[in-house]
């Protein structure tokens, strides 16, 4: 097991530094200059190519993504032009705002998908299956920005139970954000659920359960579940590790003051190296939290444990 | 002269509406069985002889499962009206079932030590280091080492899962144990062991047993009784010497003609002809009519029990035709 981790995250570094590659060579391909336009309007070419000497902007994208790549191997993921700070400051200065969504949208996200879906299944057929795969349906295909502004008119205007926006209020300005990213993400969760119970729900092993004397609630909860938990952990992770990167319109909407709306921002004002930073951190709380995902699928499952031995 | 009864079903009838039509599983059947008494359910594939079992169990999955009989009582208590809550009760510690298939019957994520001791969790009032203690007595009593309690079902070969599943089913001492094609996962060698196993165990609690196999040998070795299934019915009924020695129904006869004879190899094995009917359209006769050797007209009306002897019934109408006999000779 610990082997196998270790080869997990040895595997990281390649897939960072390809990602890395990309987003700088993509940034530099965009248009627009980002120190032309911090360099005062009556700079002369020779000015400006001495600023960029002095920001490490000066020869080819060639030279300046090797001098960039240096910096990252020694962990260092630059100075952010535009607001001349450390990228790194920046990035975890945002980050447990950007934490704190997606956690809380996977809480709101379970809470709705788990006893929906296993309703679902074990009603299969049945008009409460009908009226859960509506319900997630409307789930997957509301627009975000939409439902985000429903709850704002309803909870904020109307009622001023929560703010509608910023991050400054604690978990009560982390209660809309998170009904609203979760919702979206519960429609995907309730769907592989259902599925995923509907074809545990067949098995012999749950008709052994019953013919032992289990209730049929334990038959589903502890029998049942834990057998169908191997795609949902799959999608939970996937979902988590999307989370963490940022969902850039819930965060837009609330004005979360998270890693998603600041990478828009490094890409709009073409600073390549928080725009990298950002993308680069992103790929890596993806990757860790797959991994995370795949450490408890042996948990789960202990014939994946006995495969991961190997 | 009351006996006493561990299973008392009358008029049982299951049937499964599906959208193909309506399934006729089981078709009217009485089942008596005396308390410490080991009857055999025989029957090809299909005949409804899984079906009875679950139904007893209330596991026939429902819908489209329809179940229906005029009584239902096991150890005089009334199955088929109980609640869930005394039917929960019921399963596992006063009948319980090995299942067919060892490879399917066992949870993949639980441990095979805690699945037999979550039965004695539900049953008895123990705590939870004490049920574990029983489920690894039991793991013992059926020759698995203790030190395996722990493992999961995927770490154990066919023949050691079928131990583990009926360690699980005799947990509890149920009075009565189904078993259903105990055996037919497993090699022969196994099998036999399986077989001894059931046998000790059945003497050391005094378990009422049903066993369902399509094994006329099997049935022979553990069983007092024997009950031949066909399309839903009980078509011949009694003990051992009855069924094997006196075999009444034709179709019986058929089941004994179909076992190679070690002895005389040159004979041709006698297959019974043709197949059984379609359970969504079945005849309002005999089932086994269309296939019988001896079928005339008579066979096509509804057929009645017959007693042969006190212990020997057969569910055949050709018995009415004066002198009629079939071909299998009466042995001693």
């Amino acid at each position: 097991m610990g082997r196998y981790v270790i080869k997990r995250l040895l595997m990281m570094i390649p897939v960072l530094i390809c990602v890395s590659f990309v987003v700088y060579f993509l940034m530099d391909l965009a248009p627009g200059d980002i120190i032309a336009s911090m360099a005062p309007p009556d700079a002369t070419p020779e000015q400006i190519e001495l600023m960029r000497e002095e920001l490490g902007m000066n020869g080819t994208v060639f030279h300046r993504y090797f001098r960039y790549l240096k910096g990252l191997l020694r962990l260092d993921l630059g100075q952010s032009l535009s607001q001349k700070r450390p990228v790194a400051d920046i990035f975890f200065e945002r980050l447990p705002r950007t934490m704190e969504l997606a956690f809380g949208s996977i809480f709101v996200a379970l809470l709705i998908a788990i006893p929906l879906g296993i309703a679902a299944a074990t009603h299969h057929r049945t008009w409460l299956d009908g009226v859960s795969m509506t319900t997630s349906m409307i789930g997957v295909s509301m627009p975000n920005f939409w439902f985000g502004l429903l709850l704002i008119i309803a909870f904020s205007l109307h009622h001023k139970w929560f703010p509608s926006y910023g991050a400054d209020l604690g978990l009560k300005s982390l209660v809309l954000p998170a009904i609203t990213l979760g919702t979206e993400q519960a429609g995907t969760l309730t769907r592989i659920t259902r599925s995923s119970m509907l074809e545990v729900i067949r098995q012999d092993y749950l008709r052994t359960a019953r013919a032992k004397g289990v209730s049929e609630k334990m038959v589903i909860r502890k029998h049942a579940l834990k057998n169908a938990l191997i795609p949902i952990l799959t999608v939970l992770g996937s979902t988590l590790g999307n989370a963490f990167g940022g969902a850039v319109t819930t965060e837009a909407i609330f004005a979360w003051p998270g890693v998603g709306r600041l990478t828009v921002m490094a890409v709009n004002s073409r600073d390549p190296n928080l725009a990298c930073g950002c993308i680069i951190m992103f790929s890596l709380l993806l990757n860790v939290t797959l991994l995370v995902v795949d450490i408890a699928y042996a948990y789960v499952d202990p014939r994946i444990k006995a495969h991961y031995a190997k | 002269m009351d006996k006493d009864l561990i299973l008392d079903l009358k008029n049982l009838v299951v049937r499964f509406e599906t959208e193909d039509g309506i399934v006729h599983a089981v078709n009217g059947i009485d089942l008596e069985i005396e308390r410490g008494h080991a009857i055999g359910l025989v029957g090809e594939t299909g005949a409804g002889k899984t079906t009875t079992a679950l139904s007893l169990l209330r596991l026939v999955p429902k819908p489209p499962g329809v179940v229906e009989c005029s009584k239902m009582e096991l150890d005089g208590k009334d199955v088929l009206n109980m609640s869930v809550r005394e039917l929960e009760q019921t399963r596992g510690k006063d009948i319980s079932m090995i299942f067919q298939d060892p490879m399917t019957a066992l949870n993949p994520v639980f441990s095979v030590g805690e699945q037999i001791a979550e039965a004695i969790l539900l049953h008895e009032n123990v705590s939870k280091a004490e049920s574990m203690k029983r489920a690894i007595g039991m793991l013992e009593l059926v020759g698995i080492p203790a030190e395996r309690a722990y493992d999961f079902p995927h770490e154990f070969s066919g023949g050691m899962k079928q131990r583990v599943v009926i360690a699980i089913a005799l947990a509890c001492h149920p009075q009565l144990l189904i078993a259903d094609e105990p055996t037919t996962a497993l090699d022969v060698t196994i099998q036999a062991q399986v077989l001894d196993l059931m046998r000790r165990l059945r003497e050391q609690y005094k378990t009422s047993l049903i066993m369902i196999t399509h094994d006329l040998g099997i049935v022979a070795e553990i069983c007092d009784e024997v009950a031949v299934m066909y399309a839903g019915k009980i078509i011949e009924r009694g003990t051992l010497q009855d069924v094997f020695n006196r075999t009444k129904h034709p179709y019986t006869e058929g089941l004994f003609n179909s076992i190679p004879n070690i002895n005389d190899r040159k004979a041709m094995l006698t297959p019974i002809k043709g197949m059984m009917p379609d359970p969504t359209n079945l005849p309002e006769g005999c089932a086994f009519e269309p296939r019988c050797p001896y079928a005339g007209e008579d066979c096509k009306r509804p057929q009645a029990k017959r007693d042969i002897s006190e212990t020997h019934s057969v569910l055949c109408c050709a018995y009415d035709r004066p002198g009629f006999h079939i071909d299998r000779k009466e042995r001693s």
